[in-house]
C-alpha cells in the first residue's frame, strides 16, 4: 500500500501530514474495500428510494381498481402488470415495500435488542441466568398464534385510540413479531457471553477496574456481534413474512392494504397462470434480505480490529 | 457437571409447571370457540349445549387441575398398562380431544410415523448439509462457492416455504409428473417397492423445510467459523505445525459450535412443533398439522397437550445445549 | 368365421364386462381429497359439514334430498305424507315403514328399535347432540312394530321431515351405541370413529383429521353395489392443492367444494385430467347491515344493543344507497363464475320459496347518490366525504379471512368510495369470527362494526327456521351471551306475527307466499340485509369417475353407492 519511505525521514520524525484518523474513519475505509457490502449498500438504498419515493412519482393509487384491466401482463400503463382486481402491481409493491420494509426493521431492532440484552445479562451476571432463561423457555413454549390473539383482544382498541388506527396497528405488530422472535438471539448471544467471559483478555480488563457496564459494552458486546449480524438478517426476513402470516388471521393491517408478504402470498394461486405476480414480490423480499446480508458482512468486518489491521 | 444437570433437571419441574398454568390462561383468554366450525345452520341453543357437554360449563380451575390429573397420572399409567398390559388406569377419563373425542395421546402417537420421516429427517439432511458449507465458506472466505451458498441460502431463507412447496408441485408433480403431490400416510414400508413410494413421497418436503435449516444454521456456522479463525490460537496452532485439517476440524470448529448447538437446540424441539405450512402444503398431516386445525377448532385439551409436551422439550434440550457448552468449552463454569 | 358369428361374439363380450362392471367391488380403488379433514364419523357429535359428508358413506337416513331437493327413500319404502297416510291429518304424528330385510354391514337386522334408539342418543339431555335442531318438537318415537316407526310431535308439524332426514340425521346401530347415551357419548371412541352402518362403505381406519380407509360393505343391501372395493378419503391442505390433485395431476378421482377463483379452476381444468362440477343451492353471500350503534365510545353491555340505534344506518335510504351502489354480476363474474348467481334475496331456492325480487341487480351510482342527497348526507367540506351535522358517512366493514371475501371488500369499498361513503376494512380469522365467544370483540354476532359479510344458508328444503332467525327477541345481546341469529338486530313485529303464521300453515303454495313476504321484508321493503351472490357448490371429479350428481341439499356422497369407474 505505502511505498517505502526515503531512507533520511525515516529516521526523523516527520511531521503529521494529515490528523489522526478517528475510528469511524477506519471503520468506513474498511467497509469502503469490501465490494459485497458497497453493492449490498447501493441495492438497498436504491430499494428504499423505489419505495419510498416512488409513489411520488408514480401516479397511479395502490388501492384504485380498475376492474376493466384486470390480470393484464406488464404494459406501459402498469409496467408490473394488474392484479386480479385491476391494481396496478407497482404501485401495490411501492406501497407494501414501505409497510414491509418498515415493520422488517423495527420489528427485527426490537426482538434484536431484547434478545442482545437479555442474552447478555443472563451470560454476564450468573443471579439473573436462571431467572432470564426460564423466562426464555416460558416466551419459547408459548403457541404462537393464541399469544397474538391475546395481545390483539388487549391492545389493538386501546393502541387505536392512542395513535390512530394505522399507527396502532403498526405498533400492535411490530411488538407482536418482536414479542415472539427475541429468545433464539437471547439463546445464542447468552451461549457466546458465558464462553466469552472466561477469557483472558476479560480478566485482564476487570484486573484494571473495568466497571461492568464498560466490560459489557466495550470487550463483550463487539465480540458477539457476527451472530447479532445474522440474526438480524435472518430476523428481516423472517418479520416480512410473519407481517403476512398476521395479516390473515385478520390481525394486521386492513386487507386492501398490500405489503410484500401479504402479495406474494396472494398470488402463489396464481402461480401458474400469471407467473409474474410471484416474481416481484419474491425479488423485492429476497433482494432487501440479501443486501441487509451483505451490509452486515461489510459492517462487520469493519468493526472487527483484527480484520481491520490488516 | 453432573451436579448440575442433576440440579437443572430439578428445577424444570416447578419451571414446566409454571410454564403449564400460563399456557391453560393463555388459551383460556384467547378469543375463540370450540363451536366456530359448527354451521351456522345450527341454531345458538343447541350450540350452548354442545358446549356444556365438553364440560366449558365447570369453572376455570377445576378444569386445569382436571387436566393436571388427567395428564400427569392418569396418562402416565396408560402408558404402563401399554407396556406391561397391567390395568392401572382402569378406564379413568383420559385427556380427550374437544374435536375427536378420543384420547389426545392417541392422535399423537398417530400422527408420529409421518413426522419423524419428514420433519425430523429434513432437520437431519438440513443440518449435514449446513455444517459442512457454513465451515467451508468461511475457510474461504468470498471465494466463489461462499458468494454462491450466501446467495442461495438467504435467496431460500427469504422465500417462504407456501410458495417455494407451491412452486416445487407445479415443476415436480403438475408439469414433470415425476413426484406425487400428496403425501400418503397410509403407506407402511414393507419391501423395496413401498421404500421407493416412500422416498419419493418424501422428497419434496424435506427439501423444502430443510433449505430454511441449511440456510439458518450455515449462517451462523459461517459466522462463528470467521470469527475464530483470526484468533492467536489458530496462529499459534499452525506455527505448532499442526495440519491445516487439524487446526480447522478441531481448533477452530470445536470452538466456533457455541452459537451453532444453541441454533440446533433450539430447532429439535421444532421437529415436534411440525412445519405447519409445509405439513398443510403437501398434506403431509403431522404434529403441525394437528396443532394448527386444533387451535382453529379451538380444540383447547388437544392445543394445551401438544404445547406443553412441545415445551417439555424445549427445556429439555435448552438444558442439553448447557451441558454441551461445558464439554465443548471446560472454561465455562455454571457453579 | 362369418359376420354373424362376430357380431354374437362382440354382444358376449359387452355382455361379459357389464355383468362383469355390474359386481360389487369389481372398480377396484377410488380416491376423495376434502381439503378439511374430518374429525370424527358421528354426525351427532359434530356439526361439521365434513364430518357428515365422510359419515355419510357408512350411516344412512330413512330418507334423503335428491340433486333436485325431493325426497327420495333410502332405508324407507316410501316418503310419508298426508296423501299416503304416512302423515296424520293433524300433522302431529310421521310414520315411516322400513325396507324389510335389511342389514347391519356387521350382519345383524336392522329394526325400528335401532331408529327409536337413534332420536333417544340424540335428544339426551347431557349428550350435547349437534343435530338436537333436527328433533325439534319430538315428543315421542314410537315403535310399531319391527319395520313400523312413528314419530310424534308435541304441535303440528307443518314440516315433519326433521328427524331421520337427510345426512344430519342418519340411524345409528343401537347394539353399538347402547353405553354411548349422554355424557358418556365422547368416551366411545371406537364407535365414534367406526360406527356400524348401512351405508355403502364400512370404516377400515379412521385417522382423525387425517385420512379414512373405507371398504365396501358386505351386506350392503344391493348385491351390486358399491362398484367399488375400498375408499381412501384423504384430508387437509387446501382447495387449490385438492382442485390440482384431481384436475391437474390426477392423483385423485374426487375434490369436494373448490372455494377458488373461476379463472383458477378454468385453468386447472384446462389440463384435461378431469372435470368440475356445479350446483346451486341455498348458500347466500351477503351484507348485514347493523341497526345498532357499535361506537366504541358506548359503554360495554350497550354497545351495539338495541338502546342505541346506528346514528347513520337507522336511515333506510342510506341503506338502500348502499345496495345500489354495488354490481352484483361483477362480483359474481370476479368471485364465483360459473358457480355463483347474483341475487338480492335472502331465499335463493327452492323455486316455491324463492322471491322475483330483481330491483337490486342494476348498479345506480346516480340513484344512489341522490337517495344519499335526500337523506341530507352531503360533501360539503369537499373532500370526497359526505357528512351530515359534522359527522362523516364513515362506515367499518367487516368479513372473514378468505381471500374471495377480501376481494369483494376492496370493490365495494372503492364503488362506496363512488358514492361518498367513506369505508375501513377489517379481516378477521374465520375461527375467531364464527366462534360464539362472548369475550371476543370480533364474532360476527357481537357485530362491532357497521357492515358485514358472510354466508349462510338453510338446512334441506324448508325455509321457516331460517326466517324465524330473524325476529326480534333472536338479536343477539349481553343477557343472551351474545348468542342469536338476528345479527342486524332487526325488529319489526308485523314480521314476528307472519313468522307465527307461517308456523300454522301447512299448505305449500300459502307457505310460499309467506315466505317470500318475509323475505322481501328483509331485503327491498328494509334493505337491511344486501343479498350478494347465491352461491353455487363447486366440486370436481376426474374424468374416469362416473355417476356422480352433485347435490346441495344433502351431502355431496349420497349417491357414492353408485359411483363406478368409467373404462376406457
Amino acid at each position: 500500500m505505502t511505498d517505502a519511505p526515503e531512507p533520511i525521514t525515516a529516521l526523523t520524525d516527520p511531521e503529521p501530514t494529515a490528523p489522526p484518523h478517528s475510528q469511524w474513519r477506519d471503520v468506513w475505509d474498511q467497509f469502503k474495500t469490501h465490494r459485497g457490502a458497497l453493492i449490498g449498500t447501493f441495492i438497498f438504498f436504491v430499494i428504499m428510494a423505489a419505495v419510498f419515493v416512488g409513489p411520488w412519482l408514480w401516479g397511479i393509487d395502490a388501492t384504485f381498481i380498475d376492474v376493466r384491466a384486470r390480470n393484464q401482463g406488464p404494459s406501459w400503463a402498469h409496467p408490473f402488470g394488474t392484479d386480479q382486481l385491476g391494481r396496478d402491481t407497482l404501485a401495490r409493491m411501492m406501497a407494501g415495500g414501505q409497510t414491509s420494509i418498515a415493520v422488517g426493521l423495527t420489528a427485527m431492532l426490537l426482538a434484536l435488542g431484547l434478545g442482545s440484552l437479555v442474552g447478555v445479562l443472563a451470560g454476564f451476571f450468573r443471579r439473573l441466568d436462571g431467572p432470564l432463561m426460564r423466562l426464555t423457555d416460558l416466551f419459547l413454549s408459548l403457541p404462537l398464534l393464541p399469544l397474538l390473539l391475546v395481545m390483539v383482544l388487549l391492545f389493538r382498541e386501546t393502541l387505536n385510540g392512542a395513535f390512530g388506527p394505522e399507527k396502532g396497528i403498526f405498533i400492535l405488530i411490530v411488538v407482536a413479531i418482536g414479542v415472539t422472535s427475541w429468545m433464539p438471539t437471547a439463546r445464542i448471544v447468552r451461549g457466546d457471553v458465558l464462553a466469552l467471559k472466561e477469557r483472558e483478555f476479560i480478566l485482564a480488563a476487570r484486573s484494571i477496574g473495568t466497571t461492568n457496564y464498560n466490560l459489557i459494552t466495550r470487550h463483550i458486546l463487539p465480540n458477539v456481534m457476527s451472530p447479532i449480524m445474522v440474526s438480524a438478517t435472518l430476523g428481516i426476513a423472517n418479520a416480512i413474512i410473519t407481517e403476512s402470516a398476521l395479516s390473515f388471521l385478520g390481525l394486521g393491517f386492513p386487507p386492501d392494504f398490500p405489503t410484500w408478504g401479504r402479495l406474494l402470498n396472494d398470488a402463489t394461486v396464481y402461480l401458474q397462470d400469471y407467473p409474474e405476480r410471484v416474481f416481484w414480490p419474491g425479488l423485492a423480499i429476497s433482494l432487501t434480505v440479501l443486501s441487509i446480508n451483505y451490509l452486515g458482512d461489510g459492517l462487520r468486518d469493519a468493526l472487527d480490529p483484527r480484520i481491520r489491521g490488516r | 457437571m453432573l451436579t448440575y444437570t442433576i440440579r437443572r433437571l430439578v428445577l424444570a419441574i416447578p419451571t414446566l409447571l409454571f410454564i403449564s398454568l400460563v399456557i391453560f390462561l393463555l388459551l383460556e383468554l384467547a378469543p375463540g370457540d370450540p363451536m366456530a366450525e359448527v354451521p351456522l345452520t345450527v341454531p345458538p341453543e343447541v350450540k350452548e349445549k354442545m358446549r356444556l357437554a365438553l364440560g366449558l360449563g365447570e369453572p376455570t380451575h377445576i378444569r386445569f387441575f382436571k387436566w393436571m390429573w388427567q395428564f400427569f397420572v392418569i396418562e402416565p399409567m396408560v402408558f404402563i398398562d401399554w407396556l406391561f398390559g397391567t390395568d392401572l388406569a382402569g378406564g379413568e377419563q383420559r385427556v380427550l380431544s374437544w374435536q375427536f373425542r378420543s384420547p389426545v395421546m392417541d392422535v399423537v402417537v398417530q400422527r408420529m410415523p409421518q413426522t419423524l420421516w419428514v420433519v425430523a429427517m429434513s432437520y437431519v439432511v438440513g443440518v449435514l448439509i449446513a455444517l459442512p458449507i457454513g465451515i467451508y465458506s468461511a475457510y474461504r472466505q468470498y471465494s466463489l462457492f461462499d458468494q454462491a451458498g450466501t446467495f442461495i441460502t438467504m435467496v431460500g431463507y427469504s422465500v417462504p416455504p407456501f410458495f417455494s412447496g407451491v412452486l416445487v408441485i407445479v415443476i415436480f408433480s403438475v408439469q414433470l409428473g415425476w413426484l406425487p403431490s400428496i403425501y400418503d400416510t397410509t403407506l407402511v414400508v414393507v419391501d423395496w417397492a413401498t421404500f421407493k413410494q416412500q422416498l419419493m413421497q418424501m422428497v419434496m418436503p424435506v427439501m423444502v423445510l430443510a433449505l430454511q435449516t441449511t440456510a439458518q444454521i450455515s449462517r451462523f456456522m459461517r459466522a462463528s467459523m470467521l470469527d475464530n479463525l483470526n484468533q492467536d490460537y489458530v496462529r499459534t496452532a499452525r506455527a505448532k505445525g499442526l495440519s491445516e485439517m487439524t487446526v480447522v476440524m478441531v481448533h477452530v470448529l470445536r470452538n466456533s459450535m457455541i452459537p451453532v448447538i444453541t441454533v440446533i437446540a433450539l430447532g429439535v424441539p421444532q421437529i415436534f412443533g411440525g412445519a405447519i405450512i409445509t405439513e398443510q402444503i403437501f398434506k403431509v398431516n403431522g404434529l403441525g398439522q394437528l396443532l394448527i386445525t386444533a387451535i382453529q377448532a379451538n380444540d383447547l385439551p388437544m392445543v394445551h397437550t401438544v404445547t406443553f409436551m412441545l415445551a417439555v422439550l424445549i427445556v429439555l434440550f435448552n438444558i442439553v445445549a448447557d451441558v454441551l457448552y461445558g464439554v465443548l468449552d471446560p472454561r465455562i463454569r455454571y457453579d | 368365421m362369418t359376420l354373424k358369428s362376430l357380431l354374437l361374439g362382440a354382444t358376449a363380450t359387452t355382455c361379459l364386462a357389464s355383468a362383469g362392471w355390474a359386481e360389487r367391488g369389481a372398480d377396484g380403488h377410488v380416491n376423495l381429497i376434502y381439503w378439511q379433514a374430518p374429525s370424527i364419523m358421528n354426525p351427532y357429535l359434530t356439526g361439521g359439514t365434513k364430518e357428515r359428508e365422510a359419515a355419510s358413506l357408512v350411516l344412512e337416513p330413512l330418507g334423503r334430498y335428491n340433486v333436485a331437493g325431493e325426497m327420495v327413500p333410502f332405508l324407507a319404502e316410501e316418503i310419508p305424507t298426508v296423501e299416503n297416510g304416512g302423515v296424520s291429518d293433524d300433522l302431529k304424528s310421521i310414520t315411516w315403514k322400513i325396507k324389510p330385510d335389511l342389514t347391519w354391514s356387521d350382519g345383524s337386522p336392522f329394526s325400528a328399535n335401532d331408529v327409536k334408539f337413534t332420536a333417544e342418543y340424540c335428544m339426551h339431555p347431557d349428550g350435547g347432540c349437534a343435530q338436537l335442531a333436527k328433533f325439534e318438537g319430538v315428543e315421542s318415537v314410537e315403535v310399531v312394530d319391527d319395520l313400523t316407526v312413528t314419530v310424534h310431535f308435541a304441535e303440528p308439524q307443518p314440516n315433519p321431515y326433521g328427524p331421520f332426514m337427510g345426512g344430519q340425521a342418519p340411524i345409528i346401530q343401537a347394539a353399538q351405541f347402547a353405553d354411548c347415551l349422554g355424557a358418556k357419548a365422547p368416551e366411545c371412541t371406537d364407535a365414534n370413529f367406526s360406527p356400524i352402518g348401512t351405508g355403502p362403505f364400512k370404516v377400515d381406519e379412521f385417522r382423525p383429521n387425517d385420512v379414512i380407509s373405507l371398504s365396501a360393505n358386505p351386506n350392503y343391501r344391493d348385491p351390486a353395489k358399491p362398484r367399488f372395493a375400498t375408499m381412501t378419503f384423504k384430508g387437509g391442505g387446501d382447495a387449490t392443492a385438492a382442485g390440482r390433485a384431481v384436475l391437474e395431476t390426477g392423483e385423485f378421482d374426487y375434490a369436494w367444494n373448490l372455494q377458488l377463483a373461476p379463472d383458477v379452476i378454468a385453468n386447472m381444468e384446462a389440463a384435461g385430467k378431469g372435470v368440475a362440477l356445479s350446483a346451486f343451492g341455498t348458500l347466500v353471500e351477503r351484507i348485514e347491515i347493523n341497526l345498532t350503534d357499535p361506537s366504541p365510545d358506548l359503554p360495554e353491555g350497550e354497545r351495539a344493543t338495541a338502546k342505541h340505534p346506528h346514528p347513520i344506518l337507522s336511515d333506510m335510504r342510506v341503506r338502500e344507497a348502499l345496495s345500489k351502489a354495488i354490481d352484483r354480476e361483477l362480483l359474481v363474474e370476479i368471485g364465483y363464475g360459473k358457480a355463483g348467481r347474483a341475487t338480492c334475496n335472502l331465499v335463493p331456492a327452492p323455486a316455491a320459496y324463492a322471491s322475483d325480487n330483481t330491483d337490486c341487480l342494476e348498479q345506480d351510482v346516480e340513484g344512489a347518490k341522490a337517495l344519499l342527497e335526500e337523506a341530507g348526507w352531503t360533501d360539503s367540506n369537499g373532500d370526497g366525504i359526505r357528512d351530515k351535522d359534522g359527522k362523516k358517512l364513515s362506515l367499518l366493514f367487516q368479513t372473514s379471512t378468505n381471500a374471495v371475501r377480501q376481494d369483494f371488500q376492496a370493490l365495494i369499498k372503492q364503488w362506496w368510495g363512488e358514492i361518498g361513503v367513506e369505508t375501513e376494512l377489517r379481516n378477521i380469522s374465520a375461527s375467531v369470527f364464527f366462534g360464539g365467544d362472548p369475550g371476543s370483540p370480533d364474532t360476527f354476532q357481537k357485530f362491532y362494526a357497521d357492515v358485514e359479510m358472510y354466508a349462510n344458508n338453510f338446512d334441506g328444503t324448508d325455509p321457516q327456521s331460517y326466517l324465524a332467525s330473524r325476529t326480534c327477541n333472536k338479536a343477539p345481546r349481553p343477557e343472551s351471551q351474545w348468542q342469536g341469529e338476528n345479527i342486524n338486530r332487526y325488529c319489526d313485529p308485523a314480521y314476528d306475527e307472519l313468522i307465527k303464521e307461517l308456523g300454522r300453515t301447512a299448505d305449500l303454495g300459502k307457505r310460499g307466499e309467506i315466505a317470500k313476504k318475509l323475505n322481501d321484508m328483509l331485503t327491498k321493503d328494509s334493505y337491511v340485509i344486501l343479498g350478494l351472490v347465491d352461491r353455487g357448490r363447486v366440486s370436481a371429479r376426474s374424468n374416469t369417475l362416473g355417476g356422480v350428481e352433485l347435490n346441495t341439499w344433502d351431502t355431496e356422497l349420497w349417491n357414492a353407492a353408485d359411483w363406478y369407474r368409467i373404462k376406457e
